[in-house]
């Protein structure tokens, strides 16, 4: 028996092309006679358009043509927000592609300009001249929501776009009014710059003939952006072509369709000539969306004894100048149900108010909802272990839901597929040294030197999602997926997706589990994804749902070839199909092994069709959708160790200890990947990322020079672990594991150092933690 | 403005306005989009190309400036058919995930490993402050060049 | 983002780029400051004169103090023995420039040319009592780099002068160190103190400091000399030294939203200390 494929760490299949430079992503994509889009965008933040005269950009040489939203008309409806959050008296403010009249935030698009190359194309963009009158603007969440804030939209009343309640707000008060212990802390979740290493990019070329536009985009997910194309632009979806080529990253700012995306299909159908537009990261800090963005004032309850017994949170989502694709499911379904955690806590309450700020758009970023519930959860229970004088490892211990195989509810109703919390959290407690660890950290603090130890225990809900849960929450369409599994005459496969995977190496991990199920060598699959023409529906990669949910179905799919292979091979063998075994790729016959086909040989015969079984159709091709019945519930235990320089405020990150688990590990090298990048990002948001508007909402982190991405000299090496508790619902067991490092680390290190600093007194800093701030809550502290 | 910049090897003779940058000219005059633009501040690396053998950052120099230069870029860091052992470290490692900085990374890192073999790896990781990196946390991509560091050392 | 139109002419020698250069003219050498700004159009010259191929701008010298022509890379500066062993303050300042793509391309002349305050190697200069030597229509003349630096981004060059090198006397036999704290994100200076002490025995004979990053221009430092000179740089000095160093920068606070001015300020006593431990190794 060869070493089984499922569960090796295996070099992944997507890399040699993308180690060579060989690799194609939008903007590396030519066509003859492209025009280059550039668009004139609001230096304001929130402002009346007086007049815009592009004459002199008009004459300029190279430019074709220079468009507003009058120039539009009614050429492209208004992009549409598709996450419509029931009972929350959701406001959907009109999204017209350019500005109407009206600059929401700054980088809101007024004009375009079309020439013949992108240099001469933004000459012209800033040839354009725009009269603008300022308006006050607000960025605040809380403030946009209070009394006098400006109104952002004339239809959104107060700028509450909506009002989301979880739980019982009575119940909720009794729980809290007969608690020993009450916490509570204002925190602010920070705005995030996604920061996807590649700029976002669109191409569209129209044949009038045919009526068939081609749109190239940064997608995750294709099939999305031709729904919503084809719905701006009036297309039929079945002449709409969506290709994500070659992604650079998203960590969900590719999920949205952007009005970019639609002005430059409107504008290649107008013009009849292809059109490309590629931001620049200036723009992209300002236009593409940005994450986060919550005021939360949170509550929790618990007993002398350790009992952590409610959570509760009014939480003020800021959604920018406009309501991004999936906005309103972030501060929402994926966060209030995220209330619980991994504890056996029985009250939540959770009241989210979507408010309109003059910020650029928020929407889904790498964890979505799920860190900023894991954050104030964990913030919380350090708050509670603080109050209550006990050890905060001690008290997660004693509230962790014990171990459990087949679905556990909890308060927020959800129904957990499959924990045992406490097993990873001693695993990672141990590989810590944390009793070890309080020992040295009282022996530097009698020398003056600032040691501190961060815990959380997390679970988390991905693997969006079923489509039932998706239609009851409002959003706008299925959570299912579908694959196809076809082999050649020859025996090499095709498994073609609806997802659309972008650095998460799922080429490699699908085609592991094709390989494992059916028995083809790994290198004979080609995962094919990312053209709506070439494959089949589905709804995109986010929310760590392709390995679970794509997984599934080809799971399923290969399974389905399998069984027809069985058959197929029973009748070439003329033998019982009861007496077929199979391995490694080979069917024989029961006691005569000598007799034997291979996968590739039956493929071959139900290819030629020469020789089948009564009543089987000929062909060696599997579809199969999968619909969740249930969310995946990966979890797991970080540590992180800090040290903080009194002097200056500098944290040095000295060890970071995951220990995850996400189900069987399919390809565990892909797997440690997705922890470490997802930890950076969420020790990343603790430490350092933060956007910084000025009063009049003006962006001050607009570049690299300012906003802080994290860099390599940050961090030590990782320290990982794992255990494996298989999803009981899943066709093979795995949970998704793309957003359980971002979710975890934030809190983590953020308690670390508040624990460095505990000796100081210290006792709050609104993230990130920059030395600066750090350094300014000891000087505040010790006066 | 007339120039002649020879790229992985070839001599390019074209006609440039002299504002063009050059990662503008390798990707949109010569097709060699391999060599990425990922920021606009000379930040992020995804642009790093050699130029007469050092590392420069493409975004930040006009094509007439690189006029009777050596360029290599990712395309010709491979010679003869074989992988440079930096794009062998950074696939064996999985010193990658969405692709879009590998090639600014690894030619960065093959020029310092070049000038110093044996790096440790806090060296490495300080040397990488040029280079940025979204998806990897900066792990395998840290493991791949200490690799090629200690095999360089060791021959 | 990509520069606005401008004309381009190559020169030569000093003397070509000093007759090409016309009123909206600027030099480019490496590149490496102006044309980031040029790319986020903050700034649009109407012409670049090149003076990135002429031989005389080129190189170190040392002959009892050191010359740096202005077209030296801080990657050469950084790594050269001359400097290491005449200036080890400079040639750390220049290895802390930017990234290592950085240090290849940009010179030093662009450098201080530019007059960013955050950047290394004006505060090595101003300490080390540098001395600017340019080229204009007029012909030659000499700045101390203390005045060179003038404010933010502003510098004692009038239009069309080009700076052809820079000299500083030999510090071989000096304690000399800079001592950065990097902006996270940047990398350029929070904080920058250059300091260089000449020893008589256990004494400090004189004591030269100079701070950038925290204020708008390299800043030299009376207050924080004046509590070393004399002393045997103990721990009474440099607490002294560390205090004195906040009022020597008073008038020239620059800070941003994330790293204010009152941080930077203490963050330059802080910074003095270390620089003088790392100056006395």
């Amino acid at each position: 028996m060869s070493t089984r494929i499922f569960g090796s760490g295996i070099k992944r299949r997507e890399d040699p092309r993308l180690i060579t430079g060989e690799a194609r992503y939008t903007d590396d994509i030519k066509l003859p006679g492209v025009l280059h889009m550039a668009v004139v965008r609001s230096p304001y933040a929130h402002a009346n358009i007086v007049s815009i005269d592009s004459s002199a950009a008009q004459a300029m040489e190279g430019v074709v043509a220079v468009y507003t939203s009058e120039d539009i008309g009614d050429g492209l409806a208004g992009l549409p927000t598709a996450w419509l959050i029931p009972d929350s008296d959701l406001k959907t403010p009109e999204h017209p592609a350019l500005a109407k009249g009206k600059v929401r935030y700054v980088g809101d698009g007024v004009a375009i300009v079309l020439a013949d190359d992108r240099y001469r194309a933004q000459d012209a963009a800033d040839a354009v001249v725009v009269e603008y009158e300022e308006l006050p603007a607000v960025i605040d969440p809380e403030e946009a929501a209070g009394e006098g804030a400006p109104l952002i939209h004339d239809d959104v009343e107060g700028n509450i776009a909506f009002r989301w309640v979880m739980g019982d707000r009575e119940a909720s008060d009794a729980v809290f009014d007969a608690a020993d212990v009450v916490v509570s802390e204002r925190i602010l979740q920070q705005r995030l710059l996604p920061t996807a290493m590649e700029p976002r990019s669109a191409m569209a070329q129209y044949n009038a003939a045919t009526e068939e536009l081609t749109l190239w985009c940064t997608s995750q997910n294709p099939h999305i952006h031709r729904f919503i194309i084809s719905a701006v632009t009036g297309l039929n979806e079945n002449k709409v072509r969506v290709i994500a080529p070659e992604v650079g990253g998203g960590f969900g700012s590719k999920i949205p369709c952007y009005p970019d995306e639609a002005l430059v299909s409107w504008a290649a159908i107008k013009l009849g000539l292809p059109v490309k537009w590629t931001e620049t990261r200036s723009e992209n800090y300002l236009i593409t969306i940005h994450g986060r963005d919550h005021v939360q004032h949170v509550e929790m309850a618990a007993g002398n004894d350790g009992a952590l017994l409610g959570v509760r949170a009014t939480v003020y989502a800021g959604m920018g100048g406009y309501l991004s694709t999936a906005a309103p499911g972030i501060p929402t379904i994926l966060h209030g149900l995220l209330y619980v955690g991994p504890y056996t806590m029985g009250s939540v309450f959770c009241e989210s108010i979507g408010v309109m700020t003059n910020g650029t758009p928020t929407d889904a970023y790498r964890g979505a909802g799920r860190p900023e519930a894991t954050f104030l959860l964990e913030r919380m229970v350090d708050n509670v272990a603080r109050a209550i004088d006990m050890d905060p490892a001690e008290l997660r211990r004693k509230n962790l839901i014990p171990a459990f195989e087949d679905g556990h509810e909890v308060a927020t109703t959800l129904v957990y597929d499959s924990g045992d919390y406490p097993v990873a959290f001693e695993k990672a407690l141990d590989m810590a040294g944390y009793g070890d660890f309080r020992e040295q950290q009282a022996a530097a603090r009698a020398e003056s030197r600032y040691l501190g130890i961060g815990v959380t225990a997390y679970t988390e809900m991905c693997g969006l999602g079923p489509s039932q849960v998706a239609g009851a929450v409002g959003f706008q369409g299925g959570l299912w997926e579908s694959a196809t599994v076809r082999v050649t005459p020859t025996g090499k496969v095709q498994a073609l997706i609806g997802a659309s995977p972008h650095g998460q190496g799922s080429e490699t991990t699908l085609a592991q589990i094709i390989a494992d199920e059916l028995g083809f060598p790994v290198d004979d699959i080609e995962v094919i994804h990312g053209d709506t023409t070439e494959t089949p529906m589905g709804w995109g990669t986010y929310g760590s749902r392709t390995t679970p949910v794509t997984g599934a179905a080809l799971a399923q799919a290969s399974r389905k070839l399998k069984d027809k292979a069985r058959v197929l091979a029973a009748h070439l063998m003329e033998a019982n199909v009861d007496d077929i075994e199979y391995a490694d790729g080979s069917f024989s016959v029961k006691g005569s092994p000598d007799q034997a086909q291979s996968i590739q040989d039956v493929a071959l015969m139900a290819h030629l069709a020469w020789n089948m079984p009564e009543g089987m159709d000929p062909g060696f091709e599997e579809s199969q959708f999968y619909d969740p019945p249930n969310f995946v519930y990966p979890f797991g235990t970080h540590i992180a160790i800090v040290e903080v320089d009194a002097e200056t405020g500098v944290i040095d990150l000295q060890r970071y200890i995951a220990v995850d688990d996400c189900g069987p590990q399919i390809n565990p090298e892909i797997v440690a990947g997705q922890i470490h990048g997802g930890v950076v990002q969420g020790i990343a948001q603790a430490l350092c990322e933060g956007v910084i508007y000025d009063e009049n909402g003006q962006l001050l982190t607009g570049t690299m020079q300012d906003y802080c991405m994290p860099k390599a000299d940050m961090f030590p090496n990782f320290e990982l672990g794992e255990t494996v508790t298989p999803s009981p619902h899943h066709p093979v067991g795995v949970k998704g594991v793309g957003e359980t490092g971002t979710i975890a680390s934030t809190p983590t290190v953020y308690n670390a150092v508040l624990d460095a600093l505990a000796p100081l007194g210290v006792q709050q800093i609104d993230m990130p933690l920059t030395s600066a701030k750090v350094w300014s809550a000891i000087q505040d502290a010790r006066s | 403005m007339q120039v002649a910049i020879t790229v992985n090897g070839v001599l390019h003779e074209r006609d440039v306005d002299p504002r063009t940058l050059l990662v503008h000219f390798l990707r949109e005059e010569l097709d060699l989009t391999g060599t990425k633009i990922g920021c606009d501040t000379s930040q992020c690396g995804a642009c790093t190309v050699h130029l007469d053998g050092k590392v420069l950052k493409s975004c930040t120099l006009l094509a007439v400036q690189a006029d009777g230069a050596e360029i290599t870029t990712i395309e010709g860091l491979a010679e003869n058919g074989q992988h440079h052992p930096m794009q062998t470290a950074f696939w064996e490692n999985h010193g990658l995930q969405c692709g879009y900085c590998t090639p600014g990374m690894i030619m960065a890192s093959a020029a310092f490993v070049r000038d110093n073999p044996g790096a440790s790896e806090g060296e490495i990781r300080h040397y990488l402050e040029g280079n940025i990196c979204r998806c990897t946390g900066y792990h395998n991509i840290v493991k791949a060049v200490k690799q090629v560091a200690d095999a360089a050392a060791g021959s | 983002m990509w520069p606005n139109k401008f004309d381009y002419a190559r020169a030569g020698s000093v003397d070509e780029a000093l007759s090409l250069i016309s009123e909206d003219g600027k030099y480019l050498a490496g590149g490496h400051s102006l044309l980031p700004v040029m790319k986020l159009r903050l700034d649009a010259p109407g012409q670049l004169v090149d003076i990135g191929r002429i031989p005389e701008l080129q190189g170190i010298s040392a002959n009892g103090g050191l010359t740096i022509g202005a077209g030296t890379t801080h990657d050469a500066i950084a790594t050269s023995a001359d400097v290491q062993a005449m200036c080890a303050a400079l040639a750390s300042a220049c290895g802390q420039v930017g990234d290592q793509g950085v240090r290849n391309f940009g010179t030093l002349g662009g450098n201080i040319a530019h007059a960013d305050p955050a950047s290394d190697p004006p505060t090595v200069l101003v300490a080390c009592g540098a001395t600017v030597n340019i080229r204009g229509a007029d012909g030659s003349r000499s700045v101390a780099a203390q005045d060179f630096f003038v404010d933010l981004f502003e510098t004692a060059l009038e239009d069309g002068e080009l700076i052809t090198s820079v000299s500083l006397p030999n510090c071989s036999d000096c304690q000399c160190a800079y001592v950065k704290f990097p902006h996270p994100a940047s990398r350029y200076a929070i904080v920058g103190v250059a300091v260089c002490l000449k020893m008589d025995g256990g004494t400090c004979a004189q004591a030269d400091v100079a701070v950038g990053g925290a204020t708008v221009k390299a800043v030299k430092c009376a207050g924080a000399e004046a509590a070393l000179a004399g002393t045997t740089v103990d721990e009474a000095a440099v607490n002294a030294a560390a205090e004195a160093v906040k009022a020597d920068i008073a008038d020239w606070l620059a800070g941003d939203i994330a790293y204010p001015e009152s941080y930077r300020q203490q963050m330059a006593g802080v910074y003095l200390k270390r620089a003088i431990a790392a100056a006395q190794g």
